[in-house]
C-alpha cells in the first residue's frame, strides 16, 4: 500500500485518530468478509476497494479535482448523481456506519439521535473521513427532521452545505417540488463547476448510472437461487461500495462478479449449504462498516438474500427511463425515476411493503427481519403496521431496534437464532 | 436413552435429564462469575447420551462440550409441551429478559417478543427493589399480597425505580404498598409484551424463575383475564425444552 500520509495532512486529517478507525476497519474487514468460506472470485474486486477506500479511490478524487472537477457529497439516494456527473462530477455518498467520536458528537446533538446522523457528526468532528474532507459542495437533504434540523448544525462545519428540499407526499405537487429542486440543484452545480448541463451530458449520465444500476439489479436477482451464489454480507457491501467508487469501473466489476454468480448457479454450488433458511431484510440503511446484523444473521444459520435499504433494492431498483431531447424533458424522466423511491418520509408509503412481500416471492425467501436504527422515527414507525401486514400475508417478521454499538449483540442474537428457528419449523 | 438440557441464563444454570420421557434428574445452580465452571460442577455426576445448550451462555459451552444449541424461545416452546396444559402463550420472566411466545393450537411458535437491551422489569429488578425494601424474595411477594393499595412505580429503569423507592419510603409509604406497586409494574410490562404477540385466547403457560412468586402469578391472571399455569418447577422448563430438542436430534 502506498503512503497516503501525505494526502490525508492536506485534507486536514486528524492522523492518529484516522490511524485508528482504519485499523479497527481492517481488523473487522478481515474477521467478517475475508473469514467466509466459498466466496467468489470476484469479490477480490470489492476486498481490494476496501483496502484502499481511504486511499487509492481518495487519491482519484483528488486528481480529479486537480483536473478542475467537483467532488459532490450527499447523504442519501434522492440526491440524483446523474446531475453531478452531468457537470463533470464526482458523486460520494458520505453516510458513516460505524461508532466513531459519539461523545464528540453529543456536544452538538441530542443524545437521542439515530447513528446514522451522529457518525456522520464523529466522523467530521474526529476529522477522520477524507471523503467529507475533500468534497466541494455537501448536498444535505431534508428527509427525516433529525437530519434536517442536524444539518443546520452541520452547515458552519463544512465548506459549502446545500439543502435540497424533498416532499413528503407522493402528489402531483410533491412531484412539482421535486422537480423544481432538482432544477435548482442544477443551477448550483453549474454555478460551482463553471460547466452547463446540456441534453447530452445529461443522457450521457443517465446512461452511466442506469448501467450501474442495471449491475446490481442482475446481482440481486441471481441472488434468488438456491444454494445462494454469494453470502448477503458480500452482497450488502457492492451495495456499500456503489456510493462512492468509480461508476464505470464498478459496473463492470460487478458484471464480471456476475457472470460468475451466474455460472455458479449453472453448477448448483453456492456459499451456504442448499435449503439454508433465506431471509430478506428490510429498513434503515446500512453504511459502511456497518455489518453489525448481517453478521448476527449469517452467523445464525440464515443467508440474506435481499435487502430494501436506501443500501439495497430501494436505492436502486428503478432506472431512469431514457426520453427527451432537451435537459427539461430529461429531467423530467429523472424526475419521474426519483420520485419512486419508497423512503419512510413519506406518508403513506403503501408500495415499501407491497415490494417486500414481492421480494419474499421471487427470492424465495422464508422471512423478513425489519432493520430500524433506534431513534429513526420514520422505520421504527412504519414497522408496526409493515409486520402487521407482512404476518397477514403469511411472511413471518421480526422486528429488530439497535444502534452501532456492540452491547446488545447477545440479545440480538437470540431473537434472529429464535426466529430462524421458527422460520425452519415452517 | 437419556437426554440432558443445560439453561446457562444470566442468574442460574439449570440441567434437566430426561429418560422415557420423565425428568429423572433436575439441578440449579447460581451462574457465578464463571458460568462455564459451574456448568461442569452441575453436570458432574449426571448421567445422559446427549446434551443440548440453551440460554444466554449457549454459545459459551459449545466449545467445550460437543453439543448443539438453541435459542431459549425454541427451549421454552419445546419445554412447555412436556407439562399437561395446552397454552395459547408462554411468559418467560428470567433473570435479565422477558419472553413472551404466542402458540399456535398445535403448540408451535407464532410469534414473539422480547424485552429491550436492559434488564427492565426481570427478575433483576424484583431481586434489586427487595433488598432495597429490605425484604427476602419470598417476603416480598407475601408483602406485596398484603397491600390493600400500591404505590404507583413509574419507572421500569432499575436504576430509576431505585431512587423512586427511596423517594417514597422518604415520604412514609408503607413499604407493602410499595410492594405492591413494583409487582403491578412489572406485570403491566409483562402483560404489554404478551398482548403484543398473541390474539387473548388460551392459558398463558408461565415459566422462569419470577413464576415462583405468588403475586406476579395473581396480578397477572387478573390482568390478563386468561388462567395462567405455573409448573412445579418453573425455573427448569428451558432445560427441559433443551433435553427435548436433544432427544428430537438423537
Amino acid at each position: 500500500m502506498s503512503d497516503y500520509t501525505k494526502m490525508w495532512e492536506s485534507l486536514g486529517l486528524d492522523l492518529k485518530g484516522h490511524d485508528a478507525l482504519l485499523s479497527v476497519l481492517g481488523n473487522a474487514y478481515s474477521d467478517i468478509f475475508l473469514s467466509q468460506k466459498n466466496r467468489p472470485e470476484g469479490m477480490k474486486y470489492f476486498d481490494f476497494v476496501m483496502s484502499e477506500v481511504h486511499g487509492l479511490r481518495i487519491k482519484e478524487l483528488m486528481d480529479a479535482k486537480a483536473q478542475g472537477r467537483n467532488v459532490i457529497g450527499s447523504y442519501c439516494v434522492f440526491v440524483p448523481e446523474e446531475l453531478v456527473l452531468a457537470v463533470d462530477g464526482v458523486a460520494v455518498g458520505l453516510c458513516a456506519g460505524a461508532e466513531f467520536n459519539f461523545e464528540g458528537a453529543e456536544t452538538l446533538l441530542p443524545r437521542n439521535t439515530c447513528s446514522l446522523i451522529k457518525s456522520a457528526f464523529g466522523f467530521k468532528l474526529g476529522k477522520v473521513c477524507p471523503y467529507l474532507e475533500a468534497c466541494d459542495i455537501v448536498v444535505g437533504e431534508n428527509t427525516c427532521d433529525g437530519k434536517k434540523k442536524a444539518y443546520e448544525i452541520l452547515a458552519p462545519l463544512v465548506k459549502d452545505l446545500y439543502i435540497m428540499d424533498l416532499p413528503q407526499t407522493k402528489s402531483e405537487m410533491g412531484k412539482a417540488l421535486l422537480k423544481e429542486e432538482y432544477r435548482r440543484f442544477i443551477a448550483k452545480l453549474e454555478k460551482v463547476s463553471g460547466k452547463k448541463v446540456t441534453a447530452a451530458s445529461l443522457k450521457k449520465a443517465v446512461e452511466i448510472v442506469n448501467a450501474k444500476r442495471k449491475a446490481v439489479k442482475r446481482l440481486a436477482a441471481i441472488r434468488a437461487a438456491d444454494p445462494a451464489p454469494i453470502s448477503g454480507l458480500d452482497a450488502l457491501l457492492v451495495n456499500q461500495v456503489f456510493f462512492h467508487d468509480d461508476p464505470a469501473r464498478f459496473t463492470d466489476s460487478v458484471n464480471k462478479l456476475c457472470d460468475e454468480l451466474e455460472l455458479r448457479v449453472k453448477k448448483g454450488t453456492g456459499v451456504f449449504p442448499k435449503g439454508t433458511t433465506r431471509v430478506v431484510v428490510s429498513g434503515c440503511p446500512m453504511a459502511v462498516p456497518n455489518w453489525k446484523v448481517p453478521v448476527l444473521i449469517e452467523s445464525s444459520k440464515a443467508v440474506i438474500v435481499g435487502e430494501e435499504s436506501c443500501v439495497g433494492e430501494r436505492g436502486t431498483r428503478w432506472l431512469t427511463e431514457v426520453k427527451g431531447n432537451t435537459v427539461d424533458e430529461l429531467l423530467d424522466a429523472i424526475t419521474d425515476r426519483y420520485f419512486n423511491i419508497d423512503c419512510a418520509v413519506f406518508t403513506p408509503n403503501p408500495s415499501r411493503v407491497d415490494y417486500v412481500k414481492e421480494m419474499t416471492k421471487k427470492l424465495h425467501a422464508q422471512g423478513v427481519i425489519h432493520y430500524s436504527l433506534q431513534f429513526c422515527q420514520p422505520y421504527i414507525m412504519e414497522s408496526g403496521p409493515f409486520e402487521k401486514e407482512l404476518e397477514t400475508s403469511g411472511i413471518p417478521t421480526l422486528r429488530l431496534e439497535t444502534d452501532y454499538s456492540q452491547e446488545d449483540a447477545g440479545q440480538l442474537k437470540t431473537r434472529i437464532e429464535a426466529f430462524v428457528e421458527r422460520l425452519k419449523k415452517k | 436413552m437419556r437426554c440432558a438440557g443445560i439453561d446457562i441464563g444470566s442468574c442460574t444454570i439449570k440441567l434437566a435429564v430426561l429418560e422415557n420421557g420423565k425428568l429423572v434428574l433436575s439441578r440449579t445452580s447460581v451462574t457465578s462469575h464463571n458460568p462455564l465452571e459451574t456448568a461442569r460442577d452441575l453436570m458432574d455426576g449426571a448421567v445422559f447420551d446427549v446434551i443440548t445448550a440453551t440460554g444466554y451462555g449457549r454459545h459459551l459451552i459449545k466449545g467445550h462440550l460437543a453439543c448443539p444449541a438453541i435459542s431459549e424461545i425454541t427451549a421454552f416452546v419445546l419445554g412447555a409441551r412436556f407439562f399437561p396444559d395446552r397454552c395459547g402463550s408462554i411468559l418467560d420472566i428470567g433473570g435479565q429478559d422477558t419472553k413472551a411466545i404466542s402458540l399456535d393450537n398445535e403448540g408451535n411458535l407464532c410469534k414473539f417478543e422480547m424485552n429491550d437491551r436492559c434488564a427492565a422489569g426481570t427478575g433483576r429488578f424484583l431481586e434489586v427493589m427487595a433488598t432495597q425494601l429490605g425484604f427476602t424474595l419470598e417476603e416480598f411477594s407475601a408483602a406485596a399480597l398484603s397491600a390493600k393499595r400500591a404505590e404507583k412505580i413509574n419507572s421500569m429503569c432499575t436504576v430509576f425505580a431505585e431512587s423512586e423507592v427511596v423517594s417514597l419510603i422518604t415520604q412514609g409509604a408503607k413499604r407493602n404498598e410499595v410492594a405492591l406497586g413494583i409487582h403491578k409494574a412489572i406485570v403491566s410490562r409483562s402483560a404489554g409484551l404478551l398482548k403484543r404477540v398473541a390474539p387473548p385466547r388460551g392459558k398463558i403457560f408461565f415459566a422462569g424463575g419470577v413464576a415462583m412468586n405468588d403475586c406476579v402469578r395473581i396480578l397477572l391472571e387478573n390482568e390478563m383475564g386468561r388462567p395462567v399455569v405455573v409448573p412445579p418447577d418453573p425455573q427448569i422448563v428451558g432445560a427441559i425444552g433443551a433435553a427435548l430438542s436433544a432427544s428430537e436430534d438423537a
